[in-house]
């Protein structure tokens, strides 16, 4: 027993070595390679650039609260929302008070930035923060509630702004895979872009 | 429910099925040595490590001598990678300057990678150096895989082989996993989920111009490290944000072995909720077929390795007994909604766009693939998680729990799951056979007082670890500081982390705080019995299996492939889960529920 | 002495009676150790009678009556277990104390040698030894077990079987054994003792039904290692619920932490109490069922293996067939009249006073009305059969009538002279082929016919073997015939294989590879040359009137020496399992019944919104735990007859067996108690014991 377990040591070990060699280098270079060679953007993190500058990655979301932006989810990444570097949600429990409150809190802020949709029905993603922090979506109801506020910042026809968040909907993959979501950051692009921000 | 939310459910699982076979078909071969395409294009390389290492191929071993080899591998393994977190800040590849991981730290992950846990008590990007990240955590996404489905293999051949002690080479087993299952088809979805906008790079984090700049509040600390007070109120100071630091790396390759070893270790601290590690529907799709196939194939394989396939089809469809209504359970809790914001949420007219509880989820998967991820990464040991169970309602929530108390037989993670729920096939087949006057068989095996107690403990085990060490969590004052959630919720937290811990599951309710001695020292007992206390009884059983004779099929022999067999295999697991915990998730999930819609 | 061959009454007053007593008796712990799942119970009654004593001196977790109340019922809980196996006991008791009367100490008179008028001696029967020579004559009781060395006696066995007609026993061949405590009728007996004082076959019978020497059953082995896992994880359940419960009374503010007594009823609701009560008496009640069935098996493990087994090999003779074969048809030769064919066969048959001869007798009567002669008017001259002739036959002044083989008559008649007709060869070889035995019939030079003797196959047995098919066991039928003989016997019996022209060997080889395919074989066997295949037979019958090799070489004797006795071993064998393993189904899924009585009862006060799952509505929490503890002990009275008279088994095949006590059992086990815990705590309510 004690020699074949000396064996076996021996032999661990090696395979250890072995495999960190195969599975810890080989595997992931090879993949690099492939990567860098067929898919160049994506391998590099789908990065938008505008006039030369990179003004984040079209996959992750950005902090917005300006009204003439389209807001983003609240992100519970710390210590800043929309944190790439540290993504993460709020794990709040669904029964704990202070989550209750600060729910509470954004519905309050919502309304008080567009006082006209004080009465209309809040869309649960705008007010509850996703579980990246960093979700680059919201849904349609959600960019829809914050059309006419966006509009009438902008002084632009909500018409025009609902085009642009139709431009930016990820719809859903072969038509039913998963939820549409309205890229929030490529829609404030598209919206800047239309240069008329004041 | 909506039609769309079917839908997508019942095409998930069709393109599971449609899978399972052609898999479970090529496995089968790598376990038998039959030929195969890749055995021919890499038979050199398996050689060759064979040679490197001195592995006598030819060479099978008894169960004694398989898990002697399994454990001190994983022994072995361990203290390799504890070592390389230990070290991490004199060794190469530490760009950030990574200090050395604390022993409780590195001990509980390094537990935690070699079980196929992947319970990650620490930040990624914040503790560990790429080399650790690279030769340490990495490899064990694959040699933890492999050691599962080696031992699986050897299981299997204790009940395929009659007379003999013999289960077949450990090394053999572990190399040929590794070679010709786990890592070309990582390859291939490393490569599919790069075409989809997985990061896949070497190069230091882009940064790019926020659009709008942000800010927040950092606290005034004082030269000890505490905040600095005025009249009672924290002092603070405003930081200006204007960059955002986009955290790439080699993402793809990890996710790719994550996924489909069911480790579930992400390469970010929002596992496959971060749009870097899971960017659309479509990758979703790819990374919830990767964590679940190896399981479900695996059955396949094993009904071609004892010669029946009906008797793997039949564990499968048990499998998805216990899974499916599960995931209807999930998605149906979520998508009613948290009653609580829900009322808050509800216009003048009374209208509500219901939803669904969104928090911890991302818009892009929706109600229904994260309730149906949540569901499918507890049934089988993945762990990986795209949104936060810890923000589920309550039965949202119970679902993974519960998924988790099964024993991870739904399928479990790869390897171990299917050991497991034979291991309550055993279980179910000694109490039918008892009710149809016969002393039990499975599959033409004898179950025996020997079996019975090899079983036994199999089903002990976990419910007794998870239990005890629940019960420690609530009542220390160490345990209660790691609770982040007020209530029933707290318990909930605490009851799921060693639930998962013992499973090996990995996916945690993340509001509690993991990083203390206490729980990394506990969480390390949980990982560590709930990984080989169960695989060598396992082996145990199919040692003495083996050398049993085979009996003949009559019609005084209990069919295990009939629709009645996985009614009561099922029946079995889910006695067995549910009179062990319900005490439990009364006093967790279930009372929460019942606050929850009394409000 | 017959009486225990019938059933006994399920609940007699004496039995009953003292099994009550028996119950209060094995309450120390030294007995109660031995069933891990009862002694846990044991140890909680324990533990609650010391609360309520704390509670009496005012220091209480909780009201002293409820504690009180509970730990009643907790030691009623384990009263109930005792008494059932205790009742088991008692009845095997009964069986054994009916068979020590006849082994009264009798006088022996002990031989010098083995020889009748050698000297005697007389001896008391306990002192006799192995090896030892006695006399037997008539009148006296036979002193020990043993081999008859001279002698033919009639033997009244009733004493052992129960059956009244006397039996021959004999000096050699397969009649030769007899057992101590039988009596011989008339003539006498030179017997050698087989056995020593207290070995004998009377004492392990003894023994067997008073479960002293009871060993536990492979199976029941493996039953109590998963039952005493259950019980392991219930412990921990219960007992982590304390914590739970404090951190739950904690974060909640209110309520109070749940009491050790409601702790230690929830353990005892859980844990597998009905079937571990139970275990044992039904281990007995099996061996019981087994001395019922007039079958003594030499131990448990024969028992519960008689329910595995996957073939069964019958002799033809005796199992099968009916000891003889009888003349059914009469087939002249060409130019012969039948009748003048059937008159020969009569008249060489009228001195065969075999069964063979008799029934030639009967056929010629019944289908040719020829009517006897007898045998003195005619004055004739019985030839009668040799082993070197191989015919017998008559010889009535000229006329010499011979019937005999076909080989045998064929050399008679040419060697008188006459020829062989080639349609009586053809005539043998058909009814060879059919499985008869042809007797041809000569008169002088001339062949008359052939007589068609038929193995005439039991009533009823077809239908056995369909039932044993159904079973999973295959039926193989042994026999010296030639293979085409037992073809057609075995096609007509409808067994499943046969083993023709069998010899000791020729068995033992089937026995062997049938074990090595993994098959567990069952025999049935009574001489001395199948003694070495009754050892390797897994489940070995030995008949009573076998000889001594036999019986020690089987692992159970039937009493009534009825070889078909092997269907009903096995059936009772499967019984014996499946009694146990429904009983743990039942066991086990009370379970879901209960926990949805106590739980939310022992959290009424911490979290009030769990009476939601309080989907029985009981009264109060109170009544809820003790209306689930008082389920749990009254559930285990409810099954003691369940338990000694087994579960009900009819030939079927393993799935539906499975599949109706899997409803029965299983489902039945879910719904029962919430019904009967609904019910005691409308009682409760009702008798006011409960707020």
């Amino acid at each position: 027993m004690l020699k074949e377990t000396l064996i076996q040591l021996r032999l661990s070990f090696l395979f250890v070595i072995v495999f960190t060699v195969i599975t810890g280098l080989v595997y992931p270079g090879v993949v690099t390679l492939l990567g860098q060679v067929l898919f160049p953007r994506q391998s590099n993190g789908s990065l938008i650039v505008v006039d030369g500058k990179t003004v984040g990655s079209e996959l992750i979301g950005q902090p917005f609260d300006d009204a003439k932006y389209f807001w983003s989810r609240p992100s519970a990444t710390s210590p800043y929302a929309y944190n790439a570097a540290n993504s993460g949600g709020s794990n709040s429990g669904p029964t704990n008070p202070d989550f209750i409150k600060t729910v509470q809190g954004r519905i309050d802020a919502l309304k008080k930035a567009d006082p006209e949709m004080a009465d209309a029905p809040v869309p649960m993603d705008l007010v509850t923060a996703s579980g990246s922090g960093l979700d680059p979506h919201i849904s349609p109801a959600a960019a829809e509630y914050q059309v006419a506020r966006v509009a009438k910042a902008r002084g632009l026809d909500p018409a025009k702004v609902r085009e642009l968040v139709a431009q930016n909907t990820q719809g859903r993959w072969l038509g039913f895979i998963g939820d549409p979501g309205v890229n929030v950051l490529k829609l404030n692009l598209a919206l800047d872009a239309l240069g008329t921000s004041k | 429910m909506t039609t769309n939310q079917w839908t997508q459910i019942g095409f998930f699982f069709v393109l599971l099925l449609l899978l399972v076979k052609p898999l479970g078909w090529y496995m089968a071969r790598v376990y038998e040595h039959k030929p195969f395409f890749l055995g021919k294009w890499f038979g050199w390389l398996e050689r060759l490590v064979y040679k490197i290492c001195g592995v006598r191929p030819e060479e099978e071993m008894d169960w004694k001598g398989y898990a002697l080899a399994m454990l001190i591998f994983n022994v072995v393994g361990g203290l390799i990678l504890y070592a390389i977190e230990r070290l991490q800040n004199h060794l190469p590849l530490n760009p950030a300057g990574q200090s050395a991981v604390p022993p409780d730290l590195a001990m509980n992950t390094a537990i935690s990678f070699i079980t196929n846990t992947n319970w990650q008590n620490y930040g990624g990007e914040s503790t560990m150096s790429y080399f650790t990240q690279m030769a340490g955590l990495a490899v064990h996404n694959f040699l933890s895989a492999a050691s599962g489905m080696a031992t699986l293999a050897a299981f299997i051949r204790g009940f395929a082989r009659k007379e003999t002690k013999l289960l077949g080479n450990f090394w053999v087993d572990m190399t040929r996993t590794t070679l010709y299952i786990l890592m070309p088809i990582c390859v291939a979805i490393a490569l599919a989920l790069i075409s989809r906008g997985i990061p896949q790079t070497f190069s230091n984090y882009p940064s790019a111009t926020l659009v709008q700049p942000t800010s927040y509040d950092q606290p005034v600390t004082n030269a000890q490290g505490t905040p600095v007070t005025v009249d009672g109120k924290p002092q603070v100071t405003h930081v200006a944000v204007t960059e955002q630091s986009l955290a790439v790396g080699p993402v793809a390759s990890q996710i790719a072995i994550k996924q489909f070893g069911t480790n579930g270790g992400g390469f970010y601290n929002a596992n496959s909720a971060n749009p870097y590690e899971n960017p659309d529907p479509l990758t979703d799709l790819i990374e919830m077929l990767a964590l679940l196939v190896v399981g479900f194939a695996l059955c396949y394989t094993f009904g071609v390795m004892v010669g029946d396939k009906r008797q793997g089809w039949a564990v499968l469809f048990a499998m998805l007994l216990l899974l499916v209504p599960m995931v209807f359970l999930c998605v149906h809790s979520e998508q009613a909604g948290n009653p609580l914001l829900n009322h808050l949420t509800v216009g003048k007219e009374g209208a509500s766009l219901n939803d669904g509880n969104m928090e911890g989820k991302e818009v892009r998967f929706g109600i229904v693939n994260s309730g149906l991820w949540a569901t499918i990464t507890t049934g089988t040991s993945c762990g990986a998680v795209n949104s936060m169970h810890d923000s589920f309602t309550p039965l949202g929530g119970f679902v993974p729990l519960w998924m988790l108390m099964l024993g991870e037989v739904a399928p479990g993670g790869v390897g171990s799951g299917l050991y497991v729920m034979i291991i309550f096939a055993i279980v179910a087949v000694f109490v039918a056979g008892l009710m149809v006057g016969r002393t039990p068989e499975y599959l033409g095996k004898k179950i025996q007082s020997y079996e019975m107690k090899m079983a036994s403990l199999v089903i002990l085990i976990p419910p007794m670890a998870i239990l005890a060490l629940t019960a420690i969590g609530v009542v220390t004052d160490a345990g209660r500081a790691g609770v982040s959630n007020p209530g029933a919720h707290g318990f909930s937290e605490i009851l799921y982390a060693f639930t998962s811990q013992v499973a090996n599951n990995g996916s945690a309710f993340a509001g509690l705080n993991g990083n203390t001695p206490f729980y990394n020292l506990m969480g390390s007992v949980a990982m560590w019995f709930g990984r080989f206390w169960l695989a060598i009884p396992c082996l145990a059983i199919a040692g003495s299996l083996a050398r049993k004779k085979i009996v003949p099929q009559s019609s005084g022999t209990l069919p295990t492939h009939t629709v009645l067999f996985i009614i009561m295999l099922v029946s079995t697991v889910l006695i067995v889960g549910a009179l062990t915990f319900f005490p439990a998730l009364a006093l967790g999930p279930i009372v929460e529920h019942l606050k929850m819609i009394h409000f | 002495m017959a009486d225990h061959t019938k059933a006994r009454k399920l609940f007699e007053t004496e039995i009953t009676r003292k099994a009550v007593i028996e119950s209060f008796k094995k309450l120390t712990p030294g007995h109660m150790i031995k069933n891990p799942v009862m002694f846990t119970v044991y140890v909680g009654s324990i533990l609650t009678t010391g609360l309520w004593i704390q509670a009496l001196a005012g220091k209480g977790e909780a009201a002293p009556g409820f504690i009180f109340a509970v730990s009643l019922w907790l030691w009623f809980t384990v009263l109930f277990a005792n008494f059932a196996e205790a009742m088991a006991e008692g009845r095997g008791k009964a069986q054994a104390d009916t068979l020590r009367k006849s082994r009264q100490e009798v006088k022996a008179k002990k031989l010098a040698k083995p020889d009748k008028n050698a000297k005697a001696t007389e001896v008391l029967s306990g002192d006799l030894r192995k090896g030892d020579v006695v006399l037997v004559e008539a009148g006296d009781f036979i002193p020990a077990d043993g081999e008859v060395v001279v002698g033919v006696a009639m033997v009244d066995e009733s004493a052992i079987t129960g059956e009244s007609a006397p039996v021959v026993r004999e000096s050699g061949g397969d009649r030769s054994a007899v057992t101590g405590g039988t009596r011989v009728i008339s003539d006498w007996l030179v017997v050698q003792v087989s056995s020593n004082p207290g070995e004998s076959f009377l004492d392990r019978m003894i023994s067997m039904v008073e479960g002293a020497k009871r060993q536990k059953t492979p199976n029941e082995i493996a039953l109590n290692i998963l039952l005493a896992a259950l019980t392991i994880v219930f412990l921990v359940v219960c007992a982590t619920l304390l914590p739970f419960s404090i951190f739950s009374v904690f974060v909640s503010g209110s309520g109070q932490v749940v009491t050790v007594t409601v702790l230690v009823a929830l353990f005892v609701c859980l844990a597998p109490t009905t079937i571990g009560g139970l275990l044992s008496a039904i281990g007995i009640a099996g061996m019981d069922r087994m001395i019922q069935a007039n079958v003594i098996a030499m131990s448990g493990r024969a028992v519960e293996a008689a329910g595995d087994v996957d073939v069964l090999l019958l002799d033809k003779t005796g199992t099968i067939t009916l000891g003889n074969r009888q003349a059914t048809e009469l087939i002249p030769a060409s130019g012969v009249d039948v009748k003048d064919l059937a008159e020969a066969a009569q008249l060489s048959s009228l001195s065969d006073e075999t069964p063979e001869g008799r029934s030639i007798v009967v056929l010629a009567k019944e289908k040719y009305g020829l009517r006897g002669h007898d045998i003195q008017d005619l004055k004739a001259t019985f030839v009668p059969f040799t082993a070197q002739t191989r015919m017998s036959g008559v010889d009535i002044g000229k006329r010499a009538i011979r019937k005999g083989a076909a080989e045998a008559i064929e050399k008679y008649v040419k060697e008188e002279g006459g020829k062989y007709p080639e349609d009586v060869r053809t005539g043998v070889e058909a009814i060879s082929r059919r499985g008869g035995t042809p007797l041809v019939v000569a008169e002088g030079k001339k062949v008359l016919g052939v007589i068609h003797l038929k193995d005439i196959v039991k009533g009823g047995i077809q239908e056995r073997f369909a039932e044993l098919r159904r079973m999973g066991i295959k039926t193989v039928m042994i026999t010296g015939d030639n293979p085409l003989t037992a073809a057609a016997i075995a096609a007509e019996a409808g067994v499943d294989d046969f083993l023709a022209q069998a010899t000791p060997e020729a068995k033992l080889k089937l026995i062997r590879e049938s074990q090595a395919g993994g098959r567990l074989v069952a025999m049935a066997g009574d001489g001395t040359n199948d003694a070495p295949a009754l050892a390797q037979a897994d489940v070995a019958v030995a008949m009573n009137t076998g000889t001594q090799a036999a019986k020690e070489a089987g692992n159970m004797v039937d009493l009534d020496s009825n070889p078909t006795k092997l269907i009903e071993v096995v059936k009772i064998g499967k019984q014996l399992l499946m009694t146990r393993g429904s009983l743990t189904t039942f066991s086990i899924a009370n379970d879901v019944a209960k926990y949805f009585a106590i739980i939310p009862a022992a959290f009424a006060l911490t979290y009030p919104e769990l009476n939601a799952l309080n989907i029985m509505r009981l009264a109060t929490p109170q009544s809820a735990i003790l209306s689930a503890v008082i389920f749990n002990a009254v559930i285990i009275v409810f099954l003691v007859p369940l338990a000694l008279k087994g579960v009900q088994y009819r030939p079927a095949s393993a799935s539906r067996l499975l599949r109706d006590n899997f409803i029965i059992y299983g489902l039945g086990g879910i719904i029962v108690p919430f019904v009967g815990i609904k019910a005691i705590d409308l009682i409760l309510v009702a008798l006011g014991l409960v707020k």
